[in-house]
């Protein structure tokens, strides 16, 4: 169902009285991020549907309220499938949040994340304007590139709501092979192996176990039975293992201290090794559990050009790094530029924004 | 021979002054010989001098520029090899010409994280070159890749051949480090994933120099395919190769180019470079697969019964590198083949919904004949990024404004089927009109927000890329959205 008008007008009016709006579909993340700074809620669960899909020119346009499970159902009737992956946060996840939060899957790395997969956007600036950026075909390069800015921007730019994404052919098989090796080793061999021009397409390594995923045509994987070694996982066990990874359902996940989610350059050697830690994108992601100083966990995780994330944990009053000075006074003023009075999810990223 | 000389004002020799000051002397040039070079970008029709033009070889130099720029409220143009489309680097009266071209050194290649830190200036093709010896390349390949340079494509979000497969620059570049027009430093991306805060490098690439000035760029290196295959299928219709390019997308293969081009293309091309294309073709489809042999063998199978079954005349298949590379060779020397044909062309850049490509063809001929200029298609099938080349004559009278006149036709007419007014060559100066169909009022004031953002007094490319609503309004062919006037905001006239 279309209730754009609704929201619209709902968005018009938050802005002349200057209040706040949470803005909230599945509400399946609402973990992530600091809390919003509102009262009033702005509900995108109904803005539901497929806007249009056509399957041979490679896009959908869909709104945002729509569930991913649905969304992911369809496209795999045509074969087809979100390359980047998405996690799934529980039924009611939508693809509004998956893009407003920026969240890829364990293909992150091979197939692009969301940003790289998202062709246009129909949003409701801070005014409650209707404003389309992009469009659905694969180039288009005129004016700003607004829609990729919303990715990751957590609604405090604009409320989504509508998406054309790409969309890409199912591989037709997989080959997960899983050996046992030492956390450098591991990470030394996710980076040769995307070095080399095979089909790799997810790499992790969990409790001492490298798990490499190679998705191809049957042809393509014949040679990669012998080359690469270890045990092969059963069809099954690998679609769940995948599976419960990008869904963060493995048990590593529910062990309760807080959630660390290290991004860093992937050939990265380990370092925080005292804590419990978890490795996808070939090294270039690393989840931590540790109740450690966070000031300590970002200033190791600094030094190596990366950042870090405190993405589970109770209240989480600063999930993100800060920024660098002239960096966030630079987003201050794209937030003016976008949301001027500060009625979109304000505080959800950084208190200012 | 003595030209005539410039005439600067007070403010403008002050600025001058320092600038000669502040710079080693070969760095700035003046005077109307030295700066006709850079009049033009690769839009030779638009043509300006500059103030003056400047040649750093460093980021500090750039700083220095930009500072005393920000100081005498100078203007700045960025440009890095002039070879873009559509004026973005055309020299603006009274402003700064930035040529980033001597920053042209590959910093460092990084092969455990297969990435490359380069300088702006460095040409698209140097980044290969550079990256080869480690079993890498840059993917992003536009024609003029031997020429363009890396802060250019990031300017442009520039595509090529194969972005299809491998993406455009916005998903080949991990960072950037750029100076905003006052000349601060800022570092956008990185290469650790996913960064917090808003994606400020997807807003960046794109951007036409109107943001900031990159003084340097991280890029990500594929290894190079193991094999690679070109078939060639010549086609009785438009049409029928346009129905084939559908098929093989729809059949899910997702080939590493796929390209397309029509008669006069092919005839062209043929006669400028002996590429073996059919002369009797009413188009060619060249369709580049690569991977591993076995599959390669498998997709190769496969494409070609397609190709057979959507009714092929004949398919050739290129296996080795020198064959494969002359089948390319016509594709990429398109532009100047055709440029032999008329003494001059215009080359548009629109995108649109694949399934439309019969019909906006058959338009484009319809209006052709009406207008008496000649038109060449070469086309992205695979993306649907058209290029139709408009020949015509600019001694004889009238022809510019009628080849203008059918561009923004073809242009508008890409934004009624679903697409785009621009697919890669970005808006510059030439398609700023076209701009106000494809966004409304609302839409156009936002991107001058956000640039403001970055660049509050305007000096960074100024008039380039996003049109002000008033030339929006007096154009009179504007966006209606949803049944509302366009720019009620503004007074007619």
């Amino acid at each position: 169902m279309d209730i754009s008008w609704r929201l619209q007008e709902q968005v018009q009016d938050a802005s002349a009285a200057q209040r706040p709006l949470r803005i909230r579909a599945g509400a399946t993340k609402s973990f992530y991020g600091r809390p919003v700074d509102a009262d009033a809620e702005l509900d995108l669960r109904e803005h539901t549907g497929i806007v249009d899909y056509q399957p041979a020119e490679l896009y959908v346009t869909v709104r945002a309220g729509t569930r991913l499970q649905e969304l992911q159902e369809i496209l795999a009737e045509q074969g087809q499938m979100l390359a980047f992956e998405p996690p799934g946060h529980g039924e009611d996840a939508t693809i509004g949040g998956v893009v407003a939060c920026g969240f890829s899957g364990p293909a992150r790395p091979y197939a692009g994340a969301v940003r790289d997969h998202l062709l246009g956007v129909r949003i409701l600036d801070g005014r409650g304007q209707n404003l389309h950026f992009g469009g659905h075909v694969m180039k288009n390069v005129a004016g700003y590139d607004l829609s990729r800015l919303m990715v990751g921007a957590q609604g405090t730019l604009g409320v989504l709501l509508e998406l054309s994404l790409k969309v890409l052919p199912v591989p037709l098989r997989h080959l997960t092979f899983v050996q046992e090796r030492l956390t450098a080793a591991a990470i030394r061999e996710m980076n040769q192996w995307v070095a080399q021009p095979v089909p790799l397409s997810a790499s992790a390594y969990v409790g001492g176990q490298l798990y490499l995923r190679f998705s191809a045509p049957e042809s393509a994987l014949a040679g990669l039975r012998a080359r690469v070694g270890g045990d092969l996982l059963a069809p099954d066990e690998a679609t769940q293992f995948w599976g419960q990874l990008r869904d963060q359902r493995l048990s590593f996940f529910a062990a309760g201290l807080p959630v660390w989610r290290l991004a860093v350059p992937p050939s990265t050697s380990p370092f925080l090794e005292e804590f419990p830690q978890l490795m996808e994108w070939g090294g270039g992601l690393r989840w931590l559990r540790s109740d450690a100083d966070a000031e300590q966990i970002r200033a190791q995780t600094a030094e190596r050009n990366g950042h870090a994330i405190l993405y589970r944990a109770p209240a989480n009053l600063q999930p993100f790094p800060p920024l660098p000075d002239a960096l966030r006074a630079l987003h201050a003023r794209v937030k003016q530029a976008m949301d001027p009075r500060h009625i979109l999810n304000p505080g959800r990223l950084y208190t200012d924004l | 021979m003595r030209v005539e000389e410039l005439i600067y004002t007070q403010a403008q020799q002050d600025f001058l002054r320092a600038l000669a000051a502040a710079l080693p002397s070969e760095r700035v040039r003046l005077g109307r010989e030295s700066l006709q070079p850079y009049e033009c970008d690769g839009l030779s029709v638009l043509c300006e001098l500059p103030l003056c033009v400047v040649l750093p070889q460093d980021r500090e130099e750039v700083q220095t520029i930009l500072r005393l720029c920000q100081r005498f409220q100078v203007a700045v143009v960025p440009r890095g090899a002039g070879t873009g489309l559509s004026g973005g680097a055309r020299p603006v009266a009274g402003a700064v010409l930035l040529s980033l071209a001597r920053m042209n050194r590959v910093l460092s290649i990084d092969p455990e994280n297969r990435t490359a830190r380069v300088q702006p200036g460095v040409r698209n093709l140097a980044i290969s070159e550079a990256a080869r010896p480690h079993g890498f390349y840059y993917a992003p390949d536009p024609s003029s890749q031997i020429a363009c340079s890396i802060g250019g494509n990031v300017a442009e979000n520039s595509g090529g051949v194969h972005c299809l497969k491998y993406g455009l620059t916005v998903h080949n570049v991990l960072a950037l480090e750029v100076l905003t027009a006052d000349g601060e430093i800022l570092h956008l991306g990185g290469l650790a994933p996913d960064l917090p805060g808003y994606d400020l490098l997807a807003l960046f690439i794109g951007s036409e120099g109107l943001l900031g000035i990159v003084v340097e760029v991280t890029v990500r290196l594929l290894p190079v395919p193991e094999n690679t295959i070109v078939l060639l299928a010549a086609f009785a219709s438009v049409c029928t190769a346009a129905d084939a390019v559908s098929a093989i997308i729809a059949a899910g293969v997702i080939p590493a180019g796929l390209e397309m081009m029509d008669r006069l293309a092919i005839q062209a091309a043929e006669d400028f470079v002996h590429a073996g294309y059919p002369r009797d073709a009413a188009a060619i489809l060249l369709c580049e697969l690569d991977g591993g042999e076995a599959e390669l063998g498998q997709r190769v199978e496969q494409v070609e019964g397609i190709l057979r079954d959507q009714g092929a005349d004949s398919i050739r298949i290129a296996r080795d590198p020198d064959t494969r590379a002359l089948l390319w060779k016509g594709r990429k020397a398109a532009f100047p083949a055709v440029g032999r044909m008329a003494p001059d062309y215009y080359c548009m850049d629109g995108t649109i919904p694949r399934c439309r490509l019969a019909e906006v063809l058959e338009q484009i001929e319809k209006w052709s004949a009406e207008y008496g200029l000649a038109v060449a298609n070469v086309f992205h099938a695979g993306d649907g990024n058209l290029h139709p080349l408009i020949l015509y004559d600019a001694n004889l009278p009238g022809q510019i404004a009628a080849a203008e006149s059918f561009g923004q036709r073809i242009l508008a007419l890409c934004v009624e089927v679903g697409g785009s007014i621009t697919g890669e060559h970005g808006v510059g100066v030439e398609k700023l009109d076209s701009m106000c169909v494809q966004f409304s009022a609302a839409e156009l004031e936002t991107m001058h927000r956000i640039k403001a953002a970055f660049d509050p007094d305007g000096r960074l490319n100024p008039g380039k890329a996003v049109p002000t609503l008033h030339r929006c309004a007096e154009l009179g062919a504007m966006h209606v959205h949803a049944g509302a006037l366009p720019f009620p905001e503004l007074e007619r006239f």
